[in-house]
């Protein structure tokens, strides 16, 4: 809603919003539902893509309960083959696509243009498209569990398995379809904010002086742009193998399976980077704030992230060694992926030098991104270990590999998230997370990742597959490593990280009924996403930032004394706060809310239906896609000022949201 | 999408003359082209064949759609995806033995 | 939003949709790449079936290559007349592009139909598979282009485009060469190169 002060007394003004084709007016609540459903406020959809990505890691969660308690005991009986092989791919699909890449983009969706001194994206109405479609998406990939089985054939797919002979319900077609959905999601949120970060940084923050967390979304943005397009490919190759006879996985055809594999992997290692990036992003703030210094090396940290994503794209095949490729391709990327562990190492340093030192305040914020700093480097020492590709040889798999991917994702990725969660609450909901829970919730995750996933690493050593449903007492061996203990610690463990994640959402509860509010800048804070209130106004700053330095907002709070060189504290953020109200920009255009991306994206579900049961919905599904589209392409961006009549406000830009209906 | 720039008038260097000029030029370059189906190139076909299809390709890249003349930063867009495809699927190729006849 | 309608500089001093639009482009090269490998990798194996050199009607294919370089020429000239603001001009060269293009989607229409009498199906062999779902995708494209062209002459029309008109052209026109240059690269590695 375009937010017009008029220098008069208080009265509400009224809202006749234009319309499209003459029948359409577009929305104007700003409150309930509709303010949500409607919104292309980045702040609203980065809380709906977090709050949706925590429903599927609960989703996923107890995919992979179950596969821990069929897998605690020999012959388990709770799941059968079938079940199971159903159960490990959507785990996998589930935590990869419906979690850790949406809770990204909704951390970086709400804190990016903050970080930079923006209002909102670039492309506000194609934010929100971009949420309903990974909404519909993963609803969609969910489906399969109802309508005759899920997608079976693990979460890389291989064809020929995954083919019509081999797979013949309608799973894989689910997850394909589903993929194709949150895909187009991910690459319009690709486009979206790096042209934000390029466009739209506030005066004066050059790409230096941005903070590591919207450095590193950006590398992630790059990674998806560029990476989606080739798993979009390979799914079309398998859709058309699957439902139009096409012979792209035939092998009587003269197709060769590795075909798939290449395809899957040159988008599926890139993906991988794109699962860690933005949680080292948000280590990077979080551990400067609570050392109470500035991060080590700026430019080495940003640098690295860049190398990290461009040699991540000559490494794929290190996922294909054991797969026939030949001595010539494995000693290559064998090479190159030895190459990558370089950067890495280099953020680990700079991670550890920012805190040497310092003085440090061990919140739950600080103790997840140390977390993350100590169980990423066990994940990637296995990694490492991968690389040499003879070894590799032993470990691929195993529950060896499982091991490595749970430590770097688990251990990395998990924590960060749950780093941020610590840090940021109070800026996104104006409360603190009790930190008595936090700690609970921290140590019981340690406890049970470490129990759960440790024990992984003996049991690949000792030979046990992954993707098997059973293990027999036979087979388990006896002694220290034999397979049957510790599949029942790994269970129990399994179970530990639950409690633990159960604390978090526990914390949150408690949170919500806890009236205290949180003070303006709780962790004295370094970048700009602070100099806000809490939660920020929908407008964000009242008065767009000239930026100076690296970590502004520090900047602005503390000076250099020079006598003894150390930081004095000049202002107060209430101060700054206050001063940014006084000089508060008088005439904001924010864009406005709009039926169409919601539409939009639920056109593409239907298409999606059509294609695996009858063509003729798909038509209905092109139809409202492209009427859509129009609708969107008629429309202007920010409603005009004529929708809003002459009516007006005081002073508060509250008043005029408030009594908008 | 109202986003426009502060700055109005880009510099469109070419005039309809000129592009036609390119038009015609990329004509030749595509009979030329299509003379390799019965002119026979001998061992520098392949070659031939490739630097003409490179060349028309730069050319629609710089002049019709203007890379030439505009932002640099346009150009780092579009040539890191290209260069990107370019290599990657080079060694996709490469792992199947494509290169070696 | 920063409104930069509003004289609010972006960062750059440049567009958010022509940023948005080669990013687009950088990311349809991987497409298109993957698309073309597969081609690449599958031309030969034919099943018994026919060869692309025992099925390729090279002047035909030719003369449609021609059409659609001639298409981006009319482009040029449609983006060319909106920078300066003549309405009528633009209209015109805009639908002449897309005559152009439809002229070329056609002759692949044409084109496939006579490979599927003369025995090359989708199903037919991993050379008709490939062949069919890459030219198909650029066929899409194309298709795609045209009717943004078209609605674009109709928005023209009723002068109601939010933003820039010369803008929104130049956009299409970018999308539209995209187009012509993937063909550019199909012509030569698919119809040109004997198998």
């Amino acid at each position: 809603m375009a937010i017009i002060e008029r220098p008069a007394p208080t009265v509400p003004a009224i809202v006749t919003p234009t319309s499209t084709y003459g029948l359409l007016k577009r929305p104007v609540s700003t409150t309930g539902w509709r303010s949500w459903v409607f919104t292309v406020d980045h702040k609203k959809l980065g809380i709906m893509y977090a709050a949706t990505a925590m429903f599927f890691f609960i989703v996923g969660g107890v995919e992979a309960l179950l596969i821990r308690l069929q897998l605690a005991a020999p012959n388990g009986k709770v799941l059968n083959a079938d079940l199971y092989n159903q159960m490990f791919t959507m785990h996998a699909t589930t935590m990869v696509f419906l979690f850790v890449m949406p809770m990204a983009a909704g951390f970086a969706n709400y804190f990016v243009p903050l970080q930079i001194g923006a209002r909102d994206v670039a492309f506000p109405r194609l934010n929100a498209f971009g949420f309903w479609a990974f909404l519909f998406g993963g609803i969609f990939l969910n489906l399969a569990w109802f309508l005759g089985g899920a997608a079976d054939g693990g979460w890389f797919m291989y064809a020929p398995n995954s083919g019509p002979v081999f797979s013949p319900s309608h799973g894989v077609d689910f997850w394909a379809l589903g993929l194709q959905i949150t895909g187009i999601a991910s690459l319009t949120g690709a486009i979206n904010l790096i042209i934000t970060v390029l466009n739209m940084r506030a005066p004066g923050m050059t790409l230096m002086k941005m903070p590591i967390f919207t450095w590193m979304i950006t590398v992630v943005q790059f990674l998806l742009l560029f990476a989606v397009p080739v798993i979009t490919v390979a799914l079309f190759l398998l859709s058309f193998q699957r439902n139009f006879g096409a012979q792209f996985f035939d092998v009587a055809a003269g197709a060769d399976p590795l075909l798939w594999q290449h395809l899957f992997w040159i988008f599926g290692h890139p993906e991988v980077y794109i699962l860690i990036l933005p949680s080292f992003g948000i280590v990077s703030e979080v551990l400067p704030v609570f050392s109470r210094k500035p991060l080590f090396g700026y430019p080495f940290v940003v640098f690295s992230g860049a190398a990290i994503g461009f040699v991540g794209w000559g490494v794929w095949a290190h996922h294909m060694f054991a797969s026939g490729l030949g001595p010539v391709s494995v000693a290559v990327f064998s090479l190159t992926t030895m190459a990558i562990a370089v950067p890495t190492g280099v953020k680990i340093i700079n991670w550890t030098l920012t805190m040497w030192g310092g003085k440090l305040w061990f919140t739950t914020a600080m103790k997840f991104a140390i977390g993350l700093i100590v169980l990423f480097t066990v994940g990637g020492l296995s990694g490492v270990t991968h690389a040499v590709a003879p070894s590799d040889t032993q470990q691929t798999d195993t529950y060896y590999i499982v091991a490595h991917f749970h430590y770097v994702l688990f251990g990395g990725a998990v924590l960060g998230i749950f780093s941020g969660f610590y840090y940021w609450w109070p800026k996104v909901f104006g409360k603190m997370l009790n930190e008595k829970i936090g700690s609970w919730n921290f140590w019981l995750m340690v406890l049970g990742l470490n129990m759960t996933f440790g024990p992984m690493h003996i049991l690949g050593l000792q030979g046990q597959p992954r993707r098997m449903y059973q293990w027999t007492e036979a087979r388990a061996g006896e002694g220290f490593f034999n397979l049957a203990f510790w599949n029942l610690v790994a269970s129990i463990g399994s179970f530990i990280l639950s409690v633990g994640i159960l604390m978090f959402l526990i914390n949150v509860w408690v949170t919500a009924r806890n009236p205290k509010k949180a003070p303006l800048d709780p962790w004295n804070a370094r970048s700009l996403e602070w100099m806000t209130t809490n939660p920020p106004k929908e407008h964000n700053f009242d008065v767009i930032p000239t930026v100076h330095h690296l970590d502004e907002f520090f900047h602005q709070k503390f000076e250099e004394d020079e006598a003894t060189h150390t930081m004095k504290q000049v202002k107060t953020a209430e101060e700054i706060m206050a001063e940014q109200e006084r000089n508060a920009d008088k005439h904001i255009h924010m864009p406005s809310p709009s039926y169409w991306p919601i539409v939009l994206a639920f056109g593409l579900p239907i298409i999606t239906f059509g294609l695996i049961y009858s063509h003729l919905i798909s038509v209905v599904g092109g139809v409202v896609v492209l009427f859509a589209a129009y609708g969107w392409a008629l429309e202007s961006s920010t409603a005009p000022d004529s929708d809003f009549e002459n009516n007006s406000t005081g002073t508060g830009l509250d008043k005029v949201a408030a009594n908008h209906d | 999408m109202t986003t426009n720039t502060a700055e109005t008038k880009q510099e469109h260097g070419m005039s309809d003359a000129g592009y036609i000029r390119i038009a015609i030029i990329l004509a030749a370059i595509t009979a030329l082209e299509v003379s390799t189906y019965y002119v026979d190139f001998g061992v520098l076909f392949l070659p031939a064949l490739l630097i003409m299809m490179v060349i028309k390709f730069v050319m629609v890249v710089s002049y019709f759609m203007h890379l030439k003349f505009d932002n640099k930063i346009f150009s780092f867009l579009f040539y890191a995806g290209l260069i990107l495809a370019i290599g990657v699927y080079a060694a996709f190729l490469a792992t199947f033995k494509f290169f070696i006849q | 939003m920063t409104d930069t309608t509003h004289g609010h500089a972006s960062s750059t001093g440049i567009s958010n949709v022509k940023l948005g639009m080669w990013a687009f482009l950088g990311s349809e090269c991987l497409l298109f790449g993957g698309l073309i490998s597969t081609y690449m990798l599958y031309r030969g194996r034919v099943s018994g079936g026919p060869r692309p050199s025992q099925i390729f009607d090279i002047p035909f294919t030719s003369v449609s290559s021609f059409v659609l370089l001639m298409s981006s020429l009319t482009m040029v000239l449609a983006v060319s007349a909106a920078h300066k603001d003549d309405d009528r001009k633009t209209n015109l060269w805009l639908t002449v592009t897309a005559l152009l293009g439809a002229t070329f989607v056609g002759g692949q229409v044409y084109e496939f139909t006579a490979f599927y009498k003369e025995g090359l199906g989708f199903s037919t062999s991993l050379f008709g598979s490939s062949f069919y779902t890459l030219t198909g995708f650029h066929g899409v494209h194309v298709t795609v282009g045209i009717i943004m062209l078209m609605s674009l002459v109709g928005i023209l029309k009723r002068s109601s485009v939010p933003g820039k008109k010369a803008e929104v052209v130049e956009m299409i026109g970018l999308y539209w060469h995209f187009v012509d240059i993937v063909w550019i690269i199909i012509f030569t590695l698919v119809y040109l190169i004997p198998v």
